[in-house]
């Protein structure tokens, strides 16, 4: 594992020490704001209280966020429910569209900025924002912006009609790219939206309020609310909305899903996982083993979907860790703004002391850890790249979702043996399946509990790709044809 | 001597010199394609208009239920399984072997009190939406799935998976056609059911002895008689069920039913206590979208 020697934001670095110089994307061009306010019918509301959102990577306050309580929620929903009952709902569906294309070309001009910035607050390395999270959330956009005047197409026999106020809640790890996941479909179907960011990360949401004002958005369709656990729950429970649409916990959305039991509203829940990827012999190594680090190591791996249980065929075990630790040695962690960087901060003091009992728990329960040599930065949340072998069925890190960088290792001899390892989990959001032999990859593919599967490939995501989970990893759908459903009455 | 001559006395002797019985059927349960009686040795008496005794039902317990889903669980690998085709073909076979025990059906919805022209028309109905269901067998999967032109070299398809085990607790107090309309979807899907029917329907336990000689596998669909504010509850809370198709206008119990739910994130699928309209979408709603990737290239 290689430091990279870390900058201060707003300040490149000089370079000091290691392998690679460092190769920071400035952030002069970033304006930032010392505060932010809630997004409410089209304007800027201040809060009673508000936090500070904090750049995992150094410690520092970026700026001040507006915590929304009861009240700006009441004012949200309302919001978006007088854009329902009148403007948007008297603009046909294909100048909502033009909207929507907008956004996405707004979003794709200003990429490097927001790109900055969500690696400044979330910690996440800037190749990764940069090539994948805003590129995807301008995709989505755009994606969307077509269905909206086509909608009658997508279900046969049906005259689908939008549902109303969605109330959406969305993560940390993918904070951009989720609006954009949650507010263009929601958009494109014709309802209006009161968004709440997580509260580690909100600063993304916040600079796409302002986009949709360049968009001219009309004054309610969008309401963006920061704020914490309470907000969300706050908003979920609104009796003003049609629709919650969450990402998140599978704490958290069993109790979203208690919350609207009995209601009519409508509910989509995109929650935890514990991904299989599967290496048999037959696999393509090299290539299978930048799999399994994209799978778990992407996003320090902050991702619901991450591969974070490997199995891999007995008969290659050794060989396929040994190229893991190697491949591992040359991983570089550090300054999320640098673009050499591999693994960035971890989101939050709190997400590490999680990751950190985990671990323990892991060590404690026998499974023997391995890290690589190297020192981590001293400020801010940092955690090495971490595999486990000897893991049981049983132990906490193969059961929990860790969402961090630590990968659980075990071996499989038939591929009866892998599938039943698999799926004994209550998770079943994706997989992982390595074999140059197409009728296993299917059988594999087909028996596999869970909502995405990737073969000979992992981390792959598209508008057009449906995303989401089985069993209590979720219910229902985003992304593509078969996730315009969430938004409309069929 | 005329042989019709003949013939005709043997029948005026058999009949004038008997007194014939009515044999009455002992209704059970359905579990795991055989005919148990309740664990709990508990029965519901059930009369028809006239005050005589229809039957004593078998009122399910928890332990007969949980009897049923271990019994899906086992039949749901097969057949999820089986072709299409062959789904089709057997859930066609129901409507068949109703179709040739319909005089049955009537007479046991006619002493449920249905006149005889409705209970013809719910038979009817109910081989209808067999033969329709099985006609969707091999044709949902391509209505309902995508090839997905994603912004990479990679081929990327997404298609409907059955959900598993899925708990029908059913409406339809006496009619037969309104139990086929929930169980014809699901099954069709490649799931398996347990289903909880009212109390009071024998239709429902004679409804399992066409299924028992339909070529449906044992454990694909089991269906117990019993006490909703009961079974329903275990149905919304046992981990090891996937969905639930209630149908229910009562909101409490549709509140309360969510809740337990919530445990296992199981799939509700919510309709009035009434026969459920055809609909693909029903086939749907007990559906898990899978979506595939792989790469592109030599």
């Amino acid at each position: 594992m290689i430091i990279l020697p870390k900058t201060e934001i707003m300040n490149p670095h000089d370079f000091t020490s290691g392998d690679y110089a460092p190769a920071t994307e400035s952030s002069d061009h970033i304006s930032l704001k010392k505060s932010y306010d809630l997004f409410i019918g089209g304007k800027w509301v201040k809060a009673a209280s508000s936090f500070d959102t904090i750049n995992p990577a150094t410690g520092k306050v970026i700026a001040e966020v507006s915590s929304a309580g009861k009240k700006e929620v009441n004012q949200a929903v309302k919001a978006a429910r007088n854009a329902y009952d009148g403007e948007w709902s008297s603009i046909s569906g294909a100048e909502r569209g033009k909207y929507l294309f907008r956004i996405a070309r707004l979003l794709q001009e200003r990429a490097r900025e927001f790109a900055v910035i969500e690696s400044m607050d979330g910690g996440k390395p800037i190749r990764e924002s940069r090539d994948i999270d805003v590129p995807l959330a301008a995709a989505h956009f755009f994606y969307h912006a077509g269905w909206a005047d086509k909608l009658d197409y997508a279900f046969p026999g049906k005259k689908p009609k939008p549902l109303g106020v969605v109330g959406q809640v969305i993560p940390w790890n993918f904070p951009l790219l989720m609006a954009a996941w949650k507010i263009a479909p929601a958009l494109a179907c014709g309802n209006t939206v009161v968004l709440k960011p997580a509260e580690t990360t909100p600063l993304t949401a916040l600079k796409l309020a302002e986009l949709l004002e360049d968009a001219e958005l009309p004054a309610g369709v969008v309401n963006i609310i920061s704020g914490d656990g309470e907000t969300g729950q706050a908003l979920v429970e609104h009796s003003g909305i049609d629709k919650v649409a969450f990402t998140g916990s599978t704490a958290v959305g069993k109790s979203i899903r208690r919350a609207v039991a009995g209601t009519d509203k409508r509910y989509t829940l995109e929650l935890g996982g514990k991904a299989a990827n599967i290496i048999f012999e037959d696999a393509p190594i090299n290539e299978a083993v930048e799999g399994i680090i994209n799978g778990i190591f992407f996003n320090q791996g902050h991702v619901c979907c991450a591969g974070s249980r490997l199995f891999v065929q007995e008969s290659i075990a050794d060989k396929v860790i040994r190229k893991l630790k190697k491949r591992i040695g040359t991983l570089k962690v550090g300054d999320p703004l640098d673009k050499n960087t591999d693994i960035g901060a971890i989101n939050s003091a709190e997400q590490l002391a999680r990751i950190k009992a985990l671990v323990n728990a892991g060590e404690k329960e026998g499974a023997c850890i391995w890290q690589p040599e190297g020192r981590l930065p001293r400020k801010g949340n940092w955690f090495k790249p971490t595999l486990f072998t000897d893991c049981a069925q049983s132990h906490r890190i193969v059961q929990e979702e860790i969402f961090g960088p630590v990968l659980a290792i075990q071996t499989f001899r038939t591929p009866q043996e892998a599938i039943e390892k698999a799926n004994n989990t209550p998770y079943g959001l994706s997989g992982g399946v390595w074999t140059d032999k197409g009728s296993k990859i299917f059988k594999m593919t087909t028996s596999l509990n869970a909502g995405v599967v990737w073969a000979n490939t992992y981390n792959k995501f598209d508008p057009t790709s449906p995303f989401g989970g089985y069993k209590e990893s979720g219910i229902g759908r985003e992304g593509g044809l078969h996730g315009l459903s969430a938004y409309l009455n069929i | 001597m005329d042989v019709r001559e003949d013939f005709t006395d043997c029948l005026l002797i058999s009949t004038s010199n008997s007194f014939v019985m009515t044999i009455k059927k002992t209704y059970k349960l359905f579990i795991g394609g055989k005919f148990p009686r309740t664990e709990s040795g508990r029965v519901i008496e059930v009369r028809g208009k006239d005050g005589a005794l229809l039957a004593n039902m078998s009122q399910a317990s928890r332990k007969d239920f949980r009897e049923a889903v271990v019994a899906a669980r086992k039949a749901s690998a097969g057949w999820a399984k089986a072709t299409a085709y062959l789904r089709g073909q057997i859930i066609y076979r129901i409507a068949e072997i109703l179709d040739g025990r319909g005089e049955q059906f009537v007479s046991e919805l006619v002493s449920h009190g249905l006149r005889e022209d409705k209970a013809r028309e719910d038979l009817a109905r109910a081989i209808d939406l067999l033969v329709y269901y099985a006609g969707w067998s091999d044709k949902y999967q391509a209505v309902f799935s995508s090839v997905n032109p994603v912004a990479s070299s990679h081929f990327n398809f997404s298609a409907p998976q059955p959900n598993g085990v899925v708990g029908i607790i059913a409406p339809g107090r006496g009619s037969l056609s309104a139990l086929v309309s929930t169980l014809a979807p699901v099954i069709v899907g490649g799931n398996c059911a347990v289903v909880l029917s009212l109390q009071d329907a024998t239709t429902a336990i004679s409804f399992a002895e066409v299924l028992a000689t339909s070529d449906v596998p044992a454990g694909v669909v089991n269906i117990l008689t019993g006490k909703r504010d009961e079974l329903g509850p275990e149905f919304a809370r046992h981990m090891d069920v996937n969905a639930l198709m209630l149908c229910s206008s009562d909101s409490d119990e549709k509140r309360a039913l969510e809740l337990e739910a919530a445990e296992n994130l199981k799939r509700v699928s919510v309709h009035p206590n009434r026969s459920l309209k055809e609909d693909p979408y029903l086939i749907t709603d007990f559906q898990e979208v899978k979506t595939t990737w792989h790469p592109i290239g030599v």
